[in-house]
């Protein structure tokens, strides 16, 4: 095994061009966990932690451009009011110690359908900046997910960023597990009010191959609301229309029977969630945040 | 490949180490520092906890390569290390050590039997006395992780919450479950540095 520590981002690029397979280590919180378990043996460990802009956020007029090491830590600390879906999500992160070494880079990297990350990224909305030596590339978050733990990347390419529009309105993130703390989703939901576009868009987790986004539920809320006119007089949104909008986001998913929960949980449990959190973000919306932030 | 790093304070060396292998495993079978332990090695129990450049992380989950010119400390530093600290005192809130400090800081063999014991008698720092105190050692397989833990919040936090100790410690499992005993141990230590401190008038 080579183990490469380039110490400028050009040099990293040449490195992955060079050996397409190497394997980017940047927090080492799956990629070691791979290794430790002899699952994995690659023949290059590319370092990234020795790059520092890839520890760097700048928060632009309009977006954030979040490096793809910036720990979930730095996250919850700098980010919540920009950020606040991704915030609350990083904060159900595995520990303190995970949080410190992970970023949403590896997440993206290792694209598990159980990445905590995701939901909030898709619902937020973005694109993952992936750069090689042949040049850089925009690849928006909707297109990243390909397969189960298989995303849009080119081998020679590195993901340098993500960048996401700074929240217009509400956002939220649910996760099931059987604890708080050092728990891999169930499944997991991330809702994103928008209301400059008058739109919703949502992140299911750990419930499909990949993760998703529940489109159906999303157009529906849209132009439930659009129909009320609820953007403008705030009203509470009917019963009706959140139980409807709950069973689309359920009918979305396409889980499977595992260890961790049926498929027939999973999907009940994502309508809960998906009515909870409709409700926490439209609270907002209207002006009344939510007093106890318990999921 | 070559590992060269700080080590509690100490420049310290590691040959012939593999490319794949865990900060953990030099720790603890190249450099004879046992003390940060091995268990689930995928970052879920918090036994392998140690400072990386001041920050508390999973040493199984970090590649040793990853380590090359960095500052750890491990669980047989912490009594150096909060020694330093009560020495700098904590003047506007600035706690924690200097470069300066940081290179004149002198770690025991770590060997722990290289001739005659250290003249200097054992110390330990207030966190280890207090999880002594309050009984919060049992089987003691939890306990480095906790103790690095538990260092690293009282150092930012010198008055934690109950919810910001049990959040600190979310990542450290203790299988004796002696849960109680812990956080009785942290607010302890939170407890003593704050009578110290009011005593000292500072």
């Amino acid at each position: 095994m080579d183990f490469l520590r380039p110490a400028s981002w050009e040099e990293a690029l040449a490195a992955k061009a060079e050996h397409p397979t190497a394997v980017p280590i940047a927090g080492g919180t799956d990629v070691m966990v791979e290794i430790n378990f002899d699952h994995r043996r690659p023949d290059v460990l590319l370092d990234l932690n020795r790059i520092a802009e890839l520890q760097e956020w700048e928060v632009g007029e309009d977006t954030v451009r979040l490096g793809a090491s910036v720990s979930y830590t730095s996250i919850i600390e700098n980010l919540r009011s920009e950020l606040p879906g991704l915030a609350l999500a990083s904060h159900t992160v595995a520990s303190p110690q995970i949080r410190n070494r992970g970023g949403v880079g590896g997440n993206l990297g290792t694209a598990s359908p159980a990445g905590d990350a995701h939901p909030a990224l898709l619902a937020s909305g973005g694109e993952v900046e992936a750069v090689s030596v042949r040049g850089t590339r925009m690849i928006p978050i909707d297109e990243f997910y390909v397969g189960v733990k298989r995303n849009a990347l080119e081998p020679d390419e590195l993901i340098r960023a993500v960048h996401l529009p700074k929240a217009d309105g509400p956002q939220q993130f649910s996760k099931v597990g059987t604890r708080n703390a050092m728990v891999i989703a169930v499944c997991a939901f991330g809702l994103a009010l928008h209301p400059k576009t008058r739109t919703i868009r949502t992140g299911i987790g750990s419930a499909a191959p990949t993760p998703i986004r529940a489109k159906e539920a999303e157009t529906f809320l849209a132009a439930a609301l659009e129909e009320g006119g609820f953007w403008e007089n705030g009203k509470i949104i009917p019963p009706a229309v959140a139980r409807q909008f709950a069973e689309l986001v359920s009918g979305a998913a396409n889980p499977i029977d595992d260890v961790r929960g049926s498929a027939s949980y999973r999907r009940h449990a994502l309508g809960i969630m998906a009515r909870r959190t409709l409700g926490w973000t439209w609270d907002e919306y209207r002006g009344n945040e939510r007093s106890a932030q318990c999921a | 490949m070559r590992l060269t790093f700080n080590v509690n304070g100490r420049q310290q060396e590691a040959d012939d180490v593999w490319e794949g292998e865990s900060l953990l495993y030099v720790l603890r079978e190249r450099l004879g520092l046992p003390g940060s332990k091995n268990a689930c090695e995928q970052g879920e129990c918090g036994s392998c906890t140690v400072r990386l450049d001041g920050v508390p992380v999973c040493s199984c989950l970090v590649a040793a390569g990853q380590a090359q010119d960095r500052d750890i400390v491990t669980v047989e530093g912490l009594a150096d290390q909060a020694k330093k600290r009560a020495a700098a005192g904590c003047a506007g809130g600035a706690c924690g050590t200097t470069l300066d400090e940081a290179k004149q800081w002198e770690s025991k063999p770590a060997d722990g039997q290289s001739g005659e014991a250290s003249t200097s008698p054992l110390t330990l720092s207030p966190i280890q006395q207090a999880f002594i105190d309050a009984g919060a050692v049992q089987c003691g397989f939890c306990t480095p992780g906790l103790l690095v833990a538990a260092d690293e919040l009282l150092e930012r936090n010198d008055s934690p919450s109950d919810a910001d100790i049990r959040e600190a410690l979310s990542g450290n499992l203790c299988r004796c479950t002696g849960y109680e005993k812990i956080l009785d141990a942290v607010r302890l230590a939170a407890a003593r540095a704050g009578a110290e401190t009011a005593g000292t008038g500072a």
